[in-house]
This record gives structure tokens, sequence and C-alpha cells, in this order.
């Protein structure tokens, strides 16, 4: 707030409106206050990941301690899961990915990543081994991966064709192994 | 057919207000009084126009018709017939109706004032107010209609639309979804009207003030208008905040009432600025000084209320893992630019016109005083506004979310809140314009020893926390100062006039409500800081499982676990209720009953404290979680909240005040 | 009777068996109470909730990350271990500020900053206003409402009985 200075007189003159350097200076604030709220309006709105975006890759450390990196399996079809021990409907669909893993997996044509979105470890191991899962597992450390796919909630499946583009978002849980295999075959042709 | 009525309604309503629009900016550059005309009685058809409107969604709810998606979501035929009229702003939709509603109401009461000695300010008030009301009206009618209704698409997919699209069937669900059970509260129903009456009567000055930056007509005419406007919305917005803050005690079972989220703190932002307002009007008012910085003042809460509503709504806050889109965003954003871009353009315009008059005398002047306190609020702005937005822009920068407990918020505005205490202990002893320290200290030092007797009170009491004696001292100083100040008027009126006491008090306050209804004011402030400081400084809690028969030991207290039962009340819903013993000291206080509902309709649990309230502490208990009936056992949390209850009392005093400084005065202010 | 024995014995058993176990856990493990685990959580927030500390959160999955807790502090791992630990698995926005790091900082300067330039200013302003100048005195006006009028006449009233 600049004053007037005091030795001025009082009347009032025929320009009234502020010093040019007041109107940038104001100017400069609202308009990073406003480019700011845009761009923090645009992250909220550009809703989820769509089908036929390329996908960046997935680097992740299994529970075992191996590293995943899905930029060195060129040409594979990648279905990535998210899961949590605490998501019931989760476990619904737990038996259907596994065997539809030991389907694919002889092939070596598909890679399943399960990704344990924001859990508890010995609780994720626990359900991992209740369901017998052997897909390679690991935990999604600061929520990054989640972050990069935009995901909604837990289950939620995204399957990736050869050439790195996103083919198929599954929200919720699978129903059937069935299913699983009539998503997954079609990008294998 | 209601809802075809009701749409047509709201349509028509914002042609209505559109043409009012149009037609008072028409009647001022043809300098028409007849188009000017026209427009207030455009304005004052919105009213009447917008009740309707009102009424066919209360129709919808009420006689359950569950085909509009609104009714379906925020009602069902267990619902009762009160929540049914209360679930008007139950949910977004309607809620965005509801404050057209009340901002129309609130445009026709300033509509019907008399307005022969401000002409000039009428179109433009019109403009403001009902541009404000354009931009609510697009909101309801093209993004969240109340009228929408389910559509069965020979798909097979339902959608939500106000008319059929091509082929479709309208669908027809025999019972709603019900209201969101943490909204079931007598604290949550009135907590949404008083802070929507809050925010929309701030658009009242906002409006006035522009209006005189366009006309020029810069001197505190404006200001005089609007101040008791001003004030309602304040006392609107304060009980808006305190019943949400009650709801929270009651309803969220976590021990507190005030948790730093940004959505209490979207409501907490114009009311500091608004606060802020309300002291450095007198400025204006009394020295006319420092108009720039009340014209900013005004815009500035008037923004921070739509930004308010915007953060809230459109999804900018929720977590990073909600993209949930919502289409009310852009529009928001084009508001809120659009709002404060014309309306700082305008203040910069009339800077110079604006100057301040007056020049400052003394540094303990009562005006100087009032600018620290404005400095302080507007520090608590800063805080707040930080504090809400970070996340956002740490967001965009790391792409990580972050979060900002209580713990930053407490250290952060702690000390601000402890200097307007301070100054709410000195101001009222400084006069206008000149105030020296001579004549300061010597009306100073009594309420000045009564607040140290205070602080060796508490020291006896074995209070040691630095924090919490420094607050009492500060609470007692200025509690003091504000009675001592409120005394010397009652002696001095005492004395002159011979009155008994008790009618010098009353028409002491009631020849000068807007002072002595602030000091009220100010009483219900320090009370409520009291129960501030006694949950912030010693709040304390346990946890423990329980088998019936034992105990949780919580200081002097000792809450023994009785007994649980579990069952299914009639209204969907499932109760899980502890009998809980509280002691103190070996001797049996009462009972109280922690619970757990379970809604079937929402799934939603809520926990229930069980709570034993008095002046002194509450004991707080919450059932948080059980074995199966057998084995009989259960976990509790335990509450200790000193002096939590000063905080609700302070807040009847407060509104008291409000009301005496408010209420007309019989006394015109003196014509010019 | 023999069989009464038997029950007796094996209960006997069972009962120093767990003896023996719960003197092993107690060399490993420090007795950790519910206050102890909620005193942690507060710090914390729920990686899946909206602005919901651990310590209050009802969900399922709060309930596995307060017994995570319990499991560390078991274990022996301290408040911070424990704070960063859950900020390398869940993401900085389970912590109840915002981690002393890179653009963080400007929480911590910023509001400050602002608030310290606005009290320069305010000095500035009122030594400005406070220039002597009788000419411009004349036109500030005076205290003018019933109000003040009212308040001199009380001032007036106290120094007359005072006197």
């Amino acid at each position: 707030m600049t004053q007037p200075s005091p030795i001025e007189p009082l009347e009032i003159e025929s320009k009234s409106s502020a010093p040019t350097a007041v109107f940038v200076f104001v100017g400069v604030i609202l308009l990073a206050f406003l480019g700011f709220l845009y761009m923090g309006l645009q992250r909220s709105q550009q809703g989820p990941v769509k089908v036929g975006d390329p996908m960046p890759p997935i680097v992740l450390t299994t529970f075992d301690g191996d590293p995943i990196d899905t930029s060195a399996e060129k040409g594979k079809v990648v279905l990535v899961n998210f899961w949590a021990s605490w998501c019931k409907p989760c476990e619904s669909e737990a038996a259907a990915l596994q065997e539809a893993w030991e389907y694919y997996q002889p092939g070596g044509q598909v890679l399943f990543i399960g990704v344990d979105y924001v859990d508890t470890e010995p609780e994720a191991l626990e359900s991992l081994e209740k369901y017998s899962i052997t897909y390679p597992n690991g935990p999604d450390l600061g929520t990054k991966i989640s972050q990069m796919f935009r995901i909604t909630g837990v289950p939620e499946t995204f399957i990736i064709d050869r050439d790195g583009n996103l083919a198929y978002i599954q929200i919720g849980p699978f129903g059937s192994t069935d299913q699983i295999k009539s998503l997954i075959d079609p990008l294998l042709q | 057919m209601t809802v075809e009525l009701g749409f047509g309604v709201l349509v028509l309503t914002l042609i209505v207000t559109l043409y009012g629009v149009v037609a008072a900016i028409i009647g001022v550059s043809r300098k028409d009084q007849r188009w000017i005309d026209s427009a207030r009685y455009a304005s004052l058809l919105i009213f009447p126009l917008l009740t309707l409107v009102v009424i066919a969604i209360l129709y919808l709810i009420v006689t359950g018709h569950y085909e509009v998606a609104y009714v379906y979501s925020v009602s069902s035929n267990a619902t009762p017939l009160y929540l049914k009229l209360t679930a008007l702003w139950g949910g977004q939709a309607g809620s965005l109706i509801f404050w057209s509603w009340l901002m129309s109401a609130f445009t026709s009461a300033v509509m019907l004032r008399k307005w022969n000695r401000d002409r000039e300010f009428l179109p433009w008030v019109i403009v403001v107010t009902l541009v404000t009301l354009v931009f609510f009206l697009v909101m309801s009618i093209f993004f969240e209609n109340p009228f929408n209704r389910f559509w069965a698409t020979p798909m097979g997919d339902r959608i939500e639309a106000m008319f059929p699209p091509a082929g479709s069937d309208l669908l027809l669900p025999a019972d709603g979804r019900g209201l969101n059970p943490l909204l079931r509260h007598p604290g949550m129903i009135i907590h949404p009207p008083m802070l929507y009456l809050g925010f929309v009567s701030f658009v009242i000055p906002f409006a006035f003030a522009i209006a005189a930056l366009i006309t020029g007509r810069t001197d505190d005419r404006w200001i005089r208008i609007t101040r008791r406007w001003t004030l309602v919305a304040w006392l609107f917005l304060t009980i808006g905040l305190v019943l949400g803050m009650r709801w929270a005690y009651d309803v969220l079972g976590w021990g507190g009432y005030w948790g730093w989220d940004p959505v209490e703190i979207a409501a907490l932002m114009p009311w500091l600025t608004g606060t802020a307002l309300l002291h450095s009007v007198m400025i204006q008012e009394k020295r006319g000084m420092f108009k720039q910085w009340n014209m900013l003042l005004v815009i500035l809460t008037y923004d921070l209320v739509i930004y308010g509503t915007f953060l809230t709504r459109s999804g900018v806050l929720s977590s990073v893992h909600a993209f949930a889109q919502s289409a009310i965003g852009p529009l928001f954003f084009a508001f809120i630019s659009l709002t404060l871009i014309v309306s700082i353009w305008l203040l910069l315009l009339r800077w110079k016109s604006l100057r301040s008059e007056g020049q400052l005398q003394s540094l303990l002047s009562r005006e100087t005083l009032f600018l620290v306190n404005n400095l302080l609020f507007l520090g608590l702005f800063i805080e707040c506004f930080w504090g809400v937005n970070f996340p956002l822009l740490s967001e965009l920068v790391t792409g990580q979310k972050v979060t900002f407990g209580p713990a930053w918020y407490i250290r952060a505005t702690g000390p601000l809140w402890g200097g307007l205490l301070l100054l709410m202990g000195i101001a009222p002893l400084s006069a206008w314009q000149i105030s020296t320290y001579k004549t300061l200290g010597k009306a100073f030092w009594k309420p000045f020893i009564f607040s140290l007797l205070a602080v060796a009170a508490a020291l006896a009491l074995k209070v040691r926390e630095a924090g919490a004696l420094i607050g009492f001292w500060l609470v007692a100083l200025a509690f003091a100062v504000t009675l001592y100040e409120y005394w010397r008027g009652i002696r001095a009126r005492h004395n002159s006039t011979g009155e008994n006491w008790l009618k010098s008090i009353w028409h002491l306050t009631g020849k000068n409500r807007r002072r002595y209804g602030g000091y009220i004011i100010h009483l219900g402030v320090i009370l409520m800081a009291i129960g501030v400081i006694g949950i912030e400084a010693f709040q304390t809690q346990t946890q423990g499982a329980l088998t019936p028969g034992q105990s949780l030991e919580l200081g002097d207290y000792s809450v023994k676990y009785q007994s649980l039962a579990e069952w299914d009340t009639r209204d969907g819903k499932n109760i899980t209720r502890a009998v809980m013993e509280v002691s103190k000291n070996g001797r049996v206080l009462q009972e109280v009953y922690p619970r757990r509902d379970y809604y079937y309709d929402s799934q939603q649990p809520m926990t229930i404290p069980g709570l034993r309230s008095t002046m002194v502490d509450d004991i707080y208990v919450i059932l948080v979680d059980w074995e199966p009936i057998s084995s009989r056992q259960a976990t509790f949390k335990v509450f200790h909240n000193p002096l939590v209850n000063w905080l609700w009392v302070g807040t009847i005093v407060l509104i008291l005040g409000s009301i005496i400084a408010v209420w007309p005065s019989t006394e015109r202010e003196p014509a010019k | 009777m023999a069989k009464k024995a038997f029950v007796f014995v094996l209960l006997a058993v069972t009962f120093f068996a767990n003896l023996q176990t719960a003197a092993v856990f107690a060399q490993e493990k420090t007795p950790v109470t519910d206050d102890d685990v909620n005193e942690v959580a507060r710090q914390l927030y729920c990686p899946v909730c909206e602005n919901i500390s651990l310590d209050v959160c009802p969900t399922q999955a709060c309930e596995q990350w307060r017994s995570l807790i319990r499991e560390k502090l078991e274990a022996g791992w301290t408040t911070e271990q424990i704070n960063s630990y859950f900020a390398t698995q869940y993401g900085d926005r389970v912590l109840a500020e915002p981690p002393k790091k890179g653009i963080n900082w400007l929480v911590y300067i910023l509001p400050p900053a602002m608030i310290i330039a606005g009290a320069v200013l305010l000095a500035r302003t009122i030594t400005r206003l406070r220039a002597p100048k009788k000419n411009i005195a004349s036109v500030s006006r005076t205290a003018d409402t019933s109000g003040d009028k009212y308040l001199t006449r009380v001032e007036e009233e106290l120094k007359k009985r005072k006197g």
C-alpha cells in the first residue's frame, strides 16, 4: 500500500489512478495467482488415462527384492494390477489373475505385475501367500506408480499392448479368468 | 410435471436476472431512470421465482420422486420429514439453489431500502449482485441441475439428464439412497444455512464498494450503508463456523472440534478478512483514513467466499487419487478471475481519490492499534491461505502432495492469535487520534494487576506450560480491560444521571450499541479463548482394551466398562452401544454411552462419543472397536478435554453482543 | 480322575511354555501400549482417506497401519524412523508436516516473511502519516459521531469525579 506523499495537497486531481508501478506489481501478483490456480485446476481436471495413450515404463522392486523395469521387456503385453490387502474386492479376483498368469507364463509373451497400493507388508505377503500368487508383486513406494496411472481406487487393472500403449482399463475386480484371457488374447495376435 | 415446471422457472429466473443486469447498464449509460427502475423490479422478482424453484424441489423430495437424481441421492422413504426438508441443502445441486435463493432474498432486502440519497449506487449494486446470481444460476442450470432425472437408454445404460435422451425411458427407483448419515445431526442441519447466510451477506458490502468505485463516490457513504450488513454477515459466518465445530465434536469422534482441515479453513479465511474489515472500517468512519485498504479487504472477503466454495466443491483439493472430473471447476475459475481482475482494476483506477484524509497523531492512538489488528488478521489469513494452497503448488512442482496438520497451524498462527488477544486488552483503553503512554498507563494498571493475579492463580493450580500461562494472562487482561471499560461507562452514567445501576447498564448499551455490543462480542471471544486454550494445552487421552468391570484411568478420572449391547433400529441402522461409568477420585459421577452406529443404506459407520460435560472439563469416551459378544472385550478411547465448554458459552455471548451491535438504533446517523 | 490330572498337567505345561515364550519375547520386545501407538499415529495421516490422522481413522486399512506402527515400536524403532518409513512407503502426504527440503522451505519462510514485510510497510505508513503537517491536520475530520461525543462526556465525567 503506497500512501501519497504528505507534501502533496489534498485536492482531487484529474488523474486519480494508481502509479504505473503499483499497477504492474498488483497485476503480476494477480496473474501469478490465477495462473497457479489454472494449472492446479487443469491437473485436477485431466481425468483418467485413456485407452491408446502411450504408458511410461514401470519401475519397481518386488517383495522378494528383484528389480523390475518394463522398459527392458519391450514387445510384451503387460498387465498391471493395483491391489491392497485391505481391499475386499481384490480378493475376489486374485485366483482368476493367478490362473491367467499360469496360462500365459510359459509363452513368455505376457508379463503380469502386481502393484501393492499403500499397504502394510506383512498383510500383503500374507494375502499373496493365501492366493499363492506367483507373478511379481511389489509395493508402490510413495504412490508414484499409482499416480502415474492416475488410479481412482483398488482394484484397478491396466493392460498395455506390445507397443506400450494402453489397451484396456478394468475398474473394479475381474469376473473370471476367461474375461482376462479374452482381453489379452487379441493383443497377442 | 413438477420437474419441468421447476426447471422452467429456474431458466426463467436466469433470463430475468440477465435482463436486470442489462437494464441497469442501459439505464446508466442512457441516464434513464425508467430502465433502472425496471432493473430494480427485475431484481425484486428473482426472490419469488426462486422460492417457486425451492418449493418444487422440496415437493419432489417430500413426495419421494426418486427418478430425480438429486432426490435419490439425499432422501429415502425412511427419512423423517424434517430431514427431507433440510435435504434441500444436503447435496451439491440443492445447496447451490439454496445459495441462490438466500442471495436473492438479500438482494430483495437491499432493493427495498430507501435509495433517495444513494441513487447513483443503485444500478451498480444491481449489476454486482445480479452478476453473482447469474453465475450461480448458470452453474445450477448447466452443470449441477437439481432436476436431472434418471433415464434408461436402449443400450441399458443409466443416464442422468434433464431431458430424455433419444429412445430412453424414465427410471423410477422405489427408494432413495438417503441423506449422508454424518449430515443427520442438528448442528449439521443449521450449519450450512448459517455459513451460506454469512457468505451471501458479504456480497452486499462488496456490491456497494464496487458501486462506490465505479461512481467515484468514494467517501465513507458505502461503508455507512453496509456496516450493518457486514456485521450480520460476520455473525452468520461465526455461527456457521462454531456449529461446524460443535458438529465435529459430537459426530466425528476424534475428541476435538477443529482439525485444520482445508474445508474448515476455506470457511475461516473470509471470516479472518471480514473481521479485519469490521475493525478497519471504523478508522475510515471516524478519521477518514485507509480507504484503499478497506476496499481491498471487501474485495478480498468477497472473492474468498467464492474461492472457498470453489476449493471445497470443484475437487481441486481432494486427495491425489480422486481424479473426479468436476465441470464446475472451470466456471468457478472464470468467475474468480473476472471478479478479481475487474474489482482490483477499479480500485487501482480510483487509487488516489481513496487517499487518507486524516493523519496519525499518536503511536498509541486507537487507529494505530486497529492497523496492528489488521496486520495480525491478515497474517492469519496468509498462513491459512498458504497452508491450503501449498499442497496444490507442491503437487504441481514435485508431483508430491503434502499435508499440513494441526501442529503446523498451531505453531504458525498461535502467536498471531495471542497478539490479537493482547490488542483486545489494550485497544479499548486507547483513544482516537491522541493517546499517550501516560493516559493509557493510567487506565491500564488496574486490569494489568488483575491479569497478574490470574496468572498467579493458574500457577497455584499447578499450571506450568508456558503457552497456557501466556494464554491465560492475555485472556485475563483482555477480560479485565473489557469489563473495566464497561464499568467506567456505567459508573459515569450512573453518577451523571443518578439512574440505578441496572438502568445505567441498559441505557449505556442502548445509547451506544455498536461500542458496547462490540465489547460484549469481545467478552464472548475471550470466553471462547478459554475453551481453546483448555483443549490445546491440557487435552489428555488414553486408549485400552477392556473386559466388563475393567477401567481406564486418566488423571483423576476412571472410566469403567459395564456392558455392551447391539441392536437394529427401525430406521435402518445398527447400533452398538457401551455403558461406561465415569468416576472421579473413586466417586461415581455418571454413566456415559459411547456408540457406533452403522447405516445399512449408505454402509457408513458413525462414531458417537459418550460425553460428560461440565464447565470444568469434558470426559469424552469413544468406542473404538469390539470383539464379538462372546469374548466381551472392547477397546475404548477416553479424552479429557478441560474447559472446552467455555467455547460454546462464549459463542452465545458473542451472538448476544452481535445482536446488540446490529440492532437498529433509534438515533439516526446525522444527516450531512 | 486320571483324565483330570492329565488336563491339569497339560495346562501346566502350556502355562509354563507360554511363560517361557513370554520371557523370550520380553527380551526382544518392549511392551507397547495403545497410547504409545496413538502417540505416533497422531503425527501421521491416513494415506487413503482425506485429512484424517491415523490415530482416529476407523477403516480397516488404518487398523493395519496402526498394528504396523505397533510392530515397529516393538522392534525398537524410534518415532522418526517410523515417520520416514511411512514417508518412503506412502509418500510425503502421510506426514503431518511437509519435510523441510526443497520447495517445502517456502512453507516455513514465506508466510513469516510476508508478515514481517507487512509490519515494515505498516511502520513506514505510520511514520509517514505522522509527519508533522499542520495544514493538513485542519482537513482531517475530528471524530464526530454521537458515540465519541458520548465517550468524551463520559471521560469528562470521570475527571470531574476524580478531581
